[in-house]
């Protein structure tokens, strides 16, 4: 276990510069963006005269160089205070809280279906390299990967929702509803359905091909012929021997695909409008809200350290040879 | 020649190179098929696909030709996909040279950048920039560009730390050749191949972000994009389902050809490399 906690604290080490780059890029292009916090303010308060604005700029704090102010922001970041959100006239932090947990579920839901079907269905093509079952879902993984998966979200809603009227159209729950406990995690359940899976399939042909390229590479292995030798049963030599030690690359890639994942949900998040993180960076954009918008960065960028973060954990659990062989220190 | 060859016998290489070539096809004879804007109006609204011998894949909501807009919208896509791919890969082969020839504390700084750029999701970089700096085809190329680097970046670099102990850049150094020059002339040369057999991938996400970015209604608005028509025909969705559905399957066909041809390409080197 200590060789897992000081994978842990290496791990958050590295991850303070490659924060900090971060914050100073996200702080980059709030400078480059047209306007500053007072231009928003009178624009969304109907203007002032010279002087006020001259006096907002100071009490603001904008008066002052870039240097002073990217120190302030990254001493107010430190304090947990990501700035005020013009457009929604609130704290940042206040309103990401919200929407995260809904982004989370989204993406934890997504990256389940993805990870577990997709390796299932790598051990069955994984199982005998070459076979039509194998080429056909290799084939048929790669066109799934080609697919857009906002596109592939409409095409679900055409139809299960409209044609079939089987599934809700968007949302998270049905608004105003009553429900409470199972009935409500049932009408939740409900409502992801449709966007767990335009989000998750994308992944679940990688996870496939990832799988079955691990499969095939430990076939060739002496243990697996030896297994074979001893007259194991050929499903027990798929499944305890060569699907097991094809499992570690998939893993690692559970920690790399978190970002993409984040970033699929934002375009998914406004097909089935849903209120996550993604729908919201949208409503930024289109409110012009640069403040609200690199929060959401700055605060999915910690997402992504952290999902990597447990996936080193996961893996260091799984792999003995993890972590074994670094300084004590 | 042997390489495109190669590239032939595979059953991959063969059918991404027919999609590809049709869809380079299309792109180049838009202007000519289609003359004119294809955003101006061309008959009555909504028309259904295959009825209307003028306008053969109907018309969208505002009476658009769909085939006009479809073909044209080609050119984006493909225009957009390479530049930025293209991009991606000069930047993040020269960023992982310099990281892995120079070592020590640029090394260290190079890949703290790097890592930084990975850690912050794809799609949201780019439609952060795009957003902060205005929709427009050149933001757009910039955009995916800066979020695609990075995975070349990494690939250069490992390649360099392998290549930098060879033989023949001991001799270079020996003969006295200027570093930079080491780097560019011997390195970067040898490093550049398992970089390019992630071309494929860099140019179908390329071309996947435009489509979501332009979707979401950030693409440059005075071109015809994939994304946007799907947007457009959302509005219908009900009434007009296959005004989302024609520029998607445009879209998953053209990925998919880029995705075969990596594959062809990949297999046509390993049986390059495995014949005499």
């Amino acid at each position: 276990m200590t060789r897992a906690l000081r994978l842990v604290r290496r791990r958050l080490l590295t991850a303070i510069p490659v924060l900090l780059i971060v914050i100073v890029g996200a702080f980059g292009l709030l400078e480059l963006s047209p306007g500053d916090a007072v231009d928003a303010y009178l624009a969304s308060s109907g203007g002032g005269d010279a002087q006020m604005i001259a006096e907002l700029r100071q009490a603001w704090g904008l008066d002052q160089s870039a240097t002073a102010r990217l120190l302030a922001y990254l001493a107010a970041l430190a304090h947990g205070d990501l700035g005020w959100s013009v457009s929604l006239d609130r704290p940042i932090r206040d309103v990401v809280m919200e929407r995260l947990p809904n982004t989370l579920l989204l993406m934890g839901a997504a990256t389940a279906l993805s990870f577990g079907l997709g390796s299932a269905l790598g051990i069955v093509a994984g199982a005998r390299p070459g076979s039509f079952r194998d080429r056909f879902l290799s084939i048929g993984s790669l066109a799934l990967y080609a697919v857009p998966g906002f596109w592939l979200g409409l095409v679900l809603v055409i139809v299960l929702s409209i044609s079939l009227r089987w599934l809700p159209l968007a949302g998270i729950e049905t608004i105003a509803s009553g429900k409470h406990g199972l009935a409500r995690a049932l009408d939740v359940a409900q409502h992801l359905a449709l966007p767990v899976a335009s989000l998750g399939m994308i992944y679940l042909a990688l996870y496939l091909r990832l799988m079955r390229a691990g499969m095939a590479e430990v076939w060739r292995q002496d243990f697996i012929r030896a297994a074979a030798a001893r007259g194991l049963p050929r499903r027990r030599i798929v499944l305890a021997h060569v699907a097991r030690n094809a499992l570690l690359p998939p893993i690692t890639m559970l920690g790399l695909q978190s970002a993409s994942m984040l970033g699929g949900s934002v375009v998914i998040e406004s097909v089935f409008a849903i209120p996550g993180l993604g729908r919201l960076a949208s409503e930024a954009v289109a409110a012009r809200d640069t403040p609200l918008l690199l929060g959401i960065v700055l605060v999915s960028a910690v997402v992504v350290i952290l999902a990597n973060l447990l996936v080193d954990i996961a893996y260091a659990l799984l792999d003995p040879r993890v972590g074994s062989n670094e300084p004590a220190s | 020649m042997t390489m495109f060859r190669h590239f032939l016998r595979t059953p991959e290489g063969r059918a991404g190179g027919l999609i590809l070539a049709l869809i380079a096809l299309a792109a180049l004879a838009a202007p000519v098929l289609f003359p004119g804007d294809p955003l101006a109006i061309a008959a009555q609204p909504m028309l259904h696909p295959f009825q209307n011998a003028a306008v053969p894949l109907g018309t969208d909501r505002l009476g658009r030709d769909v085939l006009a807009e479809l073909a044209h919208g080609t050119r984006t896509s493909l225009l957009v996909g390479l530049a930025a791919a293209g991009a991606a890969v000069l930047v993040g082969a020269a960023v992982g040279t310099a990281a892995g020839f120079a070592g020590g504390i640029v090394d260290e700084a190079l890949m703290r950048l790097t890592e930084a750029f990975q850690t912050v999701p794809a799609f949201l970089l780019a439609l952060a920039f795009v957003s902060v700096i205005g929709p427009s085809l050149a933001t757009v190329i910039v955009a995916i560009a800066l979020s695609a680097w990075t995975q070349p970046a990494r690939i250069a670099r490992a390649e360099v730390l392998s290549i930098r102990e060879r033989d023949y850049v001991a001799a270079a150094r020996a003969i006295g050749m200027h570093p930079a020059e080491i780097a560019l002339r011997e390195v970067l040369p040898n490093a550049l191949p398992p970089v390019l057999t992630l071309a494929s991938v860099i140019v179908a996400n390329a071309i996947l972000i435009e489509a979501a970015l332009s979707f979401l209604g950030l693409g440059d608005p005075n071109r015809v994009t994939w994304g946007g028509m799907i947007a457009e025909g959302r509005v219908v969705l009900r009434a007009a389902p296959w005004l989302s559905v024609i520029p998607g399957i445009a879209l998953v066909l053209t990925v998919l050809g880029v995705y075969l041809a990596g594959e062809g390409a990949v297999e046509a080197m390993a049986r390059r490399r495995g014949a005499p």
